[in-house]
């Protein structure tokens, strides 16, 4: 019998063809406000030929996996910042009363399709600055290469879903949550030593960001950390990434259980 | 046993406002120390009015909700550390909310969830095909779920809830707001389940007609309390609820007449209303003038009802 995520998943997509104009419009749109994020990139490099002690082929590198990481993520599990939605509406009831994992199916059950635009924008962009960027081709590096887009998809989708979950709590957490999301992703999108003092202490470091596609393109590119740390610790995103998505998991289920406390 | 609860709570903190910055944390009992014994094929009527907690039971038994005391057990399960095992042996059907894809037709519906319970072809086919002729589902089975109206919506939740053949349904008010003939079709459809005897049925309702019509064991519960715990006989002779006859006398009632176990209660011209207390019909007819007409008029569980909150809440 075919997997149910994979057949809610189908019915979801089938449900937004419905309705097939606004589908249609919502996704130009969606890839027309990203082509104005990479204008935002070149009108930065007409103004200053380096940001953070990098030039434009090595910035577009991390402003790539950045950017194609966030909008995989922003496709897998971007809706579930809806929870709220959830809650009011008796959603999350409903999927708690069917054997499967109430997070899988809150994300097939809302799957937002129009986002695909965007990925394959990202993917396309991605591709464009891994030839343009001086990377040190090896083996290793391929590897990397297709590593670190996807590894950066994984951490922005913990980070959706810790933000989230913070709804369980604090029902109108919403605006911050999104100043985060978004605040991290240009945070990413640009080397961290653009970055100073407690700042980027905390957001690089502390939040784990600068893993996200800073240090991967530092890896790939064959550049030390101009602030100071080793080598290898540029091939460590995997493991970053995956204390982030323990910790989302951590957060998810307590909230879960917490819903099940107060019911709101 | 199929269900089982032991000293069920539940309390809710509720934050208030208390002038005009201050909060004030209230502690709501919504569940007040709840024991239910229900066997396999009882058709059980959850009752009590508004905000009695009935809702909030059927949270606790259906694992979507942790009580904050007490014991549950259904199926044999432990309903929130058990969930998707539990999921698996109940239906559900919350009056206000849906289980339907809204944007296909009520059939992809069905065969999703053939995928969500993952249930062999063939057992799916059979139970969907009672389904669709005990409830007349064919008209509309290809209509989009946000075109069906709510009676026709009801009676496809009904069978979403069914096709994984639960040993349990938990229905919260499924009749509310429905027109007379859904409302009499779902009567039927629950009836019919009833008498099979496979299915435990939990139905919390406010439509006493569905009461009447369904449920052999009726528990009342107020402010979370379990008030009364039997039969609707019983909960007419606990509340005395008395029968009344109806009499069309052939002369106007002269009034000085006295009945023995009988009250007057009402004259309206030739017709006279009589209490009967402690005699029986045959008794009373007995003492009466020539008459022309006469009705015995059972107590309606309205008045039942009503005696009942009305002396709970003062
Ligand atoms: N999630 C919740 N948070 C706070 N109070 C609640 C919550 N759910 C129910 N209540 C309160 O608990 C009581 C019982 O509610 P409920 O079980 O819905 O009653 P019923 O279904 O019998 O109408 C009510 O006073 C209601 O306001
Ligand atoms: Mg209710």
């Amino acid at each position: 019998m075919a997997n149910p995520y994979v057949k809610l998943l189908g019915a979801q997509i089938r449900s937004q063809l419905q309705y097939r104009a606004s589908f249609f419009l919502d996704l130009s749109m969606a890839t027309l406000l990203s082509a104005v994020d990479i204008g935002a990139l070149f009108l930065l490099f007409r103004v200053t030929p380096a940001l953070g002690g990098f030039g434009w082929r090595e910035v577009i590198l991390m402003t790539a996996i950045s950017g194609a990481g966030f909008c995989m993520a922003d496709l897998a599990v971007g809706e579930i910042e809806r929870l709220k939605h959830y809650i009011r509406t008796g959603l999350l009831d409903t999927v708690l009363l069917r054997p499967m994992s109430a997070l899988g199916q809150l994300l097939v059950l809302d799957f937002a399709t129009r986002r695909a635009g965007r990925v394959v924008q990202g993917t396309l962009f991605y591709l464009v600055a891994l030839t343009v960027a001086p990377v040190k081709w090896d083996a290793a590096r391929v590897v990397y290469a297709i590593v670190a887009p996807i590894n950066a998809a994984v951490f922005f989708s913990a980070v959706f879903v810790t933000l989230a979950a913070i709804a369980f709590w604090w029902i109108e957490s919403g605006d911050i949550a999104n100043a985060f999301t978004y605040g991290g992703r240009d945070f990413t999108a640009y080397p961290s030593t653009m970055f100073h003092g407690w700042f980027r202490g905390l957001f690089a470091f502390g939040l784990g960001f600068a893993f996200v596609a800073y240090l991967p393109a530092l890896a790939l590119l064959g550049l030390s950390e101009p602030i100071g740390l080793p080598d290898w610790a540029r091939w460590c995103s995997p493991l970053v990434t995956l204390v982030v998505v323990l910790i989302a998991r951590a957060t998810w289920l307590a909230g879960l259980r917490r819903y099940g406390s107060t019911g709101s | 046993m199929i269900i089982k609860t032991a000293g069920l709570r539940k309390d809710f903190e509720v934050r208030k406002k208390a002038g005009r910055l201050r909060r004030v944390t209230e502690t709501v009992t919504a569940v007040d120390g709840v024991d239910l014994t229900i066997e396999r094929g009882e058709l059980l009527g959850y009752i009590g009015p508004n905000g009695a907690g009935k809702s909030t039971t059927l949270k606790m038994l259906t694992g979507i909700m942790v009580p904050s005391a007490g014991e549950v057990t259904v199926c044999g399960l432990r309903p929130v550390p058990d969930r998707v095992a539990l999921a698996r042996r109940i239906g559900s059907v919350f009056g206000q909310r849906s289980q339907l894809w809204w944007d296909l037709p009520l059939r992809d519906s069905f065969a999703l969830l053939r995928h969500v319970y993952r249930v062999p072809e063939a057992e799916h086919t059979t139970r969907l095909k009672a389904c669709r002729k005990l409830l007349e589902l064919d008209e509309f089975m290809d209509t989009p779920v946000r075109q069906l109206s709510l009676g026709q919506r009801m009676r496809g939740e009904m069978t979403a809830a069914l096709l994984h053949g639960p040993q349990v349904l938990f229905l919260d008010e499924p009749t509310i707001g429905l027109d007379v003939v859904s409302k009499q079709a779902v009567r039927e459809f629950l009836a019919s389940l009833r008498d099979k005897g496979d299915t435990t049925i939990v139905l919390t309702t406010h439509d006493l007609a569905d009461i009447e019509k369904l449920c052999e064991r009726l528990i009342v519960i107020d402010h979370g309390r379990v008030v009364h715990d039997g039969s609707l006989a019983a909960l007419h002779d606990r509340y005395q609820m008395k029968k009344q006859i109806v009499v069309e006398l052939e002369e106007p009632w002269a009034g000085d007449q006295r009945l023995d176990g009988a009250a007057l209660v009402g004259v309206e011209g030739l017709l006279i209303r009589l209490e009967l207390d402690g005699a029986s019909v045959g008794q009373v007819v007995a003492q009466l003038p020539a008459f022309r007409d006469l009705a015995v008029v059972e107590p309606g569980i309205e008045d039942v009802i009503t005696r009942l909150y009305g002396s709970d809440r003062g």
